[in-house]
């Protein structure tokens, strides 16, 4: 039976001392620092067992502030804009989920710790999310595009981007 | 051209058949159309389906898909062209042998459907290779395609085959990926783009 997302967010921070952690809803948002050691404590103790990753994807908020991070204000003016990064865990074996975790970036410059050595499925949706939105993942064993081809200039998932006119 | 209808049918009667050599032919060639065998999206469904015993693509003399494009006259443009693959669907054009005709077939190969407004996708394959035949509908139904192929039949007995082979340039260029798109967007010669509105 999985913890209700309260008893989860306070498990882990015995578990983690010092990380960050909110809760919005049901949607747990970690800190990008945090990442690694949350998804690699959800896989690996018994409790949690979230050993399967269903689906990770990004979103682009344009406008949006990023909330006072220190990282954010040490970079001089505010950046507009953040990007999410969403990540839906289940455990197949005690057949429970989803976990529902989120990673606020800023926009400009999104890099996140990947979650491919802890769940290899990552791999592809990782590339994917590269390709279409811009967010490094460090730690990825094959970073490239995944669905354009190497050469393609922008991150066509962007709402800013704008597709070339094929009748010009 | 060439013999007059009220003297042929006076001949039949009499066990005598006349026709001339590009009648001959077209009927032959007409009624073996041979695709070539591959899908790029839902419509490939409605293509198999018509392949299939209960549409029977096979009444019309077309039931041969081939997997090489040298054997191959007909090419069923049948889904969506992603900009990725599009290199691909020309150079396969390019490997089949004349006289070959291209069937466009749904509103995806014809012009991008519901994808016009994307980022990924070619706004009809008609911008580099010249297509014969335009088929309506997302996806267009069996009985749709079979009258589409009806129609080429119809095209190909009009023209004698000479003509069909001479009108046709030996080989169409085949795109590149440039940085937001193939370049060049289309082949000057095959297709125009509509003035705006």
């Amino acid at each position: 039976m999985l913890p209700s997302p309260d008893e989860l967010k306070r498990a882990l921070e015995q578990l983690l001392p010092g990380v960050s952690l909110t809760l919005e809803g049901t949607v747990l948002f970690v800190g990008p620092k945090d990442l690694a050691a949350v998804c690699r404590c959800l896989k690996e103790q018994e409790r949690f067992g979230l050993d399967y990753l269903a689906n990770l994807t990004a979103v682009d908020y344009p406008t949006e502030h990023l909330p006072a991070a220190p990282e954010a204000s040490t970079s001089g003016a505010a950046q507009a804009g953040r990007m999410d990064v969403v990540y839906h865990l289940y455990s197949m074996a005690q057949k429970h989920g989803p976990v529902i975790l989120k990673v606020k970036l800023p926009r400009a410059n999104p890099v996140v710790a990947s979650v491919t050595p802890i769940w290899r499925g990552a791999e592809f949706q990782e590339r994917e999310v590269y390709d279409l939105y811009g967010v490094t993942f460090e730690g990825h064993p094959d970073l490239r595009r995944i669905l354009m081809w190497d050469g393609f200039q922008g991150h066509p998932m962007r709402k800013d981007y704008v597709p070339e006119d094929q009748d010009a | 051209m060439g013999v007059d209808e009220g003297l042929k049918s006076e001949l039949q009667k009499q066990g005598v058949y006349v026709t001339t050599w590009d009648q001959l032919v077209n009927w032959g060639r007409s009624n073996s159309i041979w695709p070539l065998q591959f899908g790029l999206a839902c419509c490939a469904i409605e293509m198999i389906a018509t392949a299939a015993s209960r549409y029977d693509i096979a009444r019309f003399g077309s039931e041969i898909f081939r997997a090489s494009p040298r054997q191959a006259d007909l090419m069923i443009v049948a889904g969506t062209v992603t900009k990725k693959m599009a290199p691909q669907v020309v150079r396969l054009y390019n490997q089949m042998a004349e006289p070959k005709y291209v069937i466009s077939m749904g509103a995806c190969a014809t012009s991008g459907g519901p994808f016009h407004t994307g980022y990924n996708v070619l706004k009809g394959i008609d911008r580099y290779i010249p297509v014969d035949v335009y088929i309506p509908g997302c996806p267009p139904t069996p009985q749709g395609l079979l009258e589409g192929l009806m129609r080429l039949q119809e095209r190909i007995k009009s023209r004698s085959m000479g003509q069909e082979v001479g009108a046709k340039q030996a080989a169409y260029p085949v795109p590149a990926f440039g940085a937001s798109g193939l370049e060049p967007r289309y082949t000057p010669g095959v297709f125009q783009p509509r003035k705006p509105w």
